[in-house]
């Protein structure tokens, strides 16, 4: 079989002029935190990136992640998301089914064998012998080994796929494990989130498009553009903590201003994610802009970490708050604090004109 | 029912202070576009900032409109949904903002240059132009 042709080439024969190409990898570059001056080299790379091979697998999960990567904000640009990919196998989004579903994910794992993307969303059953999650008569044990053989990269969407998630909270009965406690020899990227946000499914994908290989991660598989930062170094709320000004219950005066949420049980602390900048529904607002403290969805272990309601220093919950991040929390001013704030977006947004190369770097 | 703390009276409604509009980051932001202005009139170097990466407080990002307020240009570009790009009514100081076609804003840039990139026609688009204009001339002589 031929190579899939170019996303330049793609997109030509969709009309889609260069200026709004450009807009696109405007937008990408903001979702990857990459400089914005990079856009051109972006634009320059993407356009001549030929577009991957992708078998979705779902196995023990409710379908969210798909929901949320479909239904997202931005559905022309995730169309041209589904442009730069060729999605040959997805039980939900697929129109063939039965044998015919079957036979387009084996000629795909034989045609393009070393070369696909295999993305997985949902946990893997271990009980009995796999038996708790099956398709077409095969267990996901089966299915995810046989097609993790030939994939250049899995990348585990979701926290069930990354850590177990919800199926495998206590007491486990399926003994659901993540793909990494199955697969090992292979580059893994763990997408967490319950459910994750769809930028960040889409932005590790241009970037593997970008660059020809998956983002850094951090220790815990995740891309560390998005998954750098905690959701309270990022909080807009986080000079209320600077200040020690808490809310005390859900409808109290510090409520009502606004103040953090940490005495109320929120995880921000202790949680990896973009939310509190790239938010949700459209960029509309995230948890703790609704009132709520983060409920830590994107961290192992989450279901199982106590109360969502416990403060995390009374907790004694596998997420035990960083010490590093009360003393700091503790030590500094407001005044330090919007200094640092702004000597990193000075550093995010030092414009210069750089190559792929650069960006690699 | 009546009884106190029923009723939709009883709810305080309190105006929003000044103070409570911004917690800071408006400030660091003026800053920041000055140095990069000050850039720019002095060795002509451009600058960028990506407001979608930074954790603004409700009614920040409406001051911060308020404050840079709007210049002499003001344009429209329709692709993939509208974009929308402004000079401020500090002359260098751009605001570009695009939209998808639900109108939700996926890019948001204040740039500091003389003109912003998205507004220049591109190469590629121009090449292909071209080639659109000889064939409609050639259409018109057969």
């Amino acid at each position: 079989m031929n190579e899939h042709e170019t996303l330049g080439e793609r997109l030509a024969q969709q009309g889609i002029s260069r200026r709004a190409f450009l807009k696109f990898c405007t937008a990408m570059a903001s979702l990857m935190a990459l400089p914005p001056g990079s856009v051109t080299a972006i634009a320059e790379a993407l356009v001549k990136a030929k577009r991957p091979s992708v078998i979705w697998l779902s196995f023990q999960e409710c379908t969210g992640c798909t929901e949320s990567l479909t239904r997202s904000h931005t559905p022309t640009l995730e169309n041209m998301i589904f442009d730069m990919i060729s999605l040959d196998y997805h039980h939900t989004l697929q129109a063939a089914s039965g044998y015919g579903a079957e036979k387009s994910r084996e000629d795909t794992m034989r045609d393009f064998y070393g070369k696909y993307l295999l993305v997985v969303d949902g946990s893997i059953p271990l009980n009995d012998g796999g038996v708790y999650s099956t398709i077409a008569g095969r267990t996901n044990l089966d299915l995810l080994q046989e097609a993790a053989k030939g994939a250049a990269a899995i990348i585990a969407v979701g926290t069930c796929a990354a850590f177990g998630g919800i199926p495998n909270a206590k007491p486990n009965p399926t003994g659901a494990v993540a793909v990494t406690d199955i697969i090992k020899d292979k580059p893994i990227v763990n997408i967490s989130g319950c459910p994750p946000i769809p930028a960040v499914i889409t932005g590790v994908l241009a970037h593997y498009l970008t660059f020809g290989f998956l983002p850094e991660l951090d220790d815990l598989g995740r891309p560390k553009s998005f998954y750098g930062e905690t959701i309270h170094d990022r909080c807009y709320r986080r000079p209320f903590y600077d200040q020690g000004k808490f809310a005390k219950s859900f409808d109290d005066e510090g409520a009502r201003n606004g103040w953090c949420l940490f005495e109320l049980g929120c995880k921000g602390p202790t949680t990896h994610n973009v939310c509190a900048t790239t938010k949700w529904n459209g960029g509309t607002s995230f948890p703790i802009e609704s009132g709520h403290g983060c409920l830590g969805c994107s961290e192992p272990h989450f279901w199982d970490a106590g109360s969502f309601y416990s403060a995390l220093s009374m907790s004694s919950s596998p997420l035990k708050l960083a010490t590093d991040a009360v003393v700091a929390g503790a030590a500094v001013g407001v005044a330090v604090s919007i200094a640092n704030r702004l000597k990193k977006s000075a550093a995010k947004s030092a414009h210069q004109t750089a190559t792929i190369a650069d960006l690699e770097k | 029912m009546n009884s106190p703390g029923n009723n939709l009276k009883d709810i305080p409604i309190l105006a929003q202070t000044e103070e409570a509009c911004s917690v800071g980051n408006i400030r660091a932001l003026l800053t920041e576009i000055t140095a990069r202005l000050e850039k720019l009139v002095i060795n002509g170097e451009t600058g960028m900032i990506d407001l979608n990466s930074l954790p603004l407080a409700p009614g920040e990002y409406e001051l911060l409109r308020l404050t840079l307020g709007q210049g002499e240009v003001s344009a429209r570009i329709e692709a993939i949904g509208p974009s929308e790009i402004i000079e401020t009514r500090y002359p260098g100081v751009w605001w570009v903002t695009h939209y998808n076609v639900e109108g939700d804003i996926v890019a948001d840039m204040i740039e500091i240059t003389h003109i912003p990139e998205i507004l220049m026609s591109q190469p590629a688009d121009f090449s292909e132009g071209l080639e659109l204009l000889k064939a409609q001339l050639n259409e018109g002589q057969s």
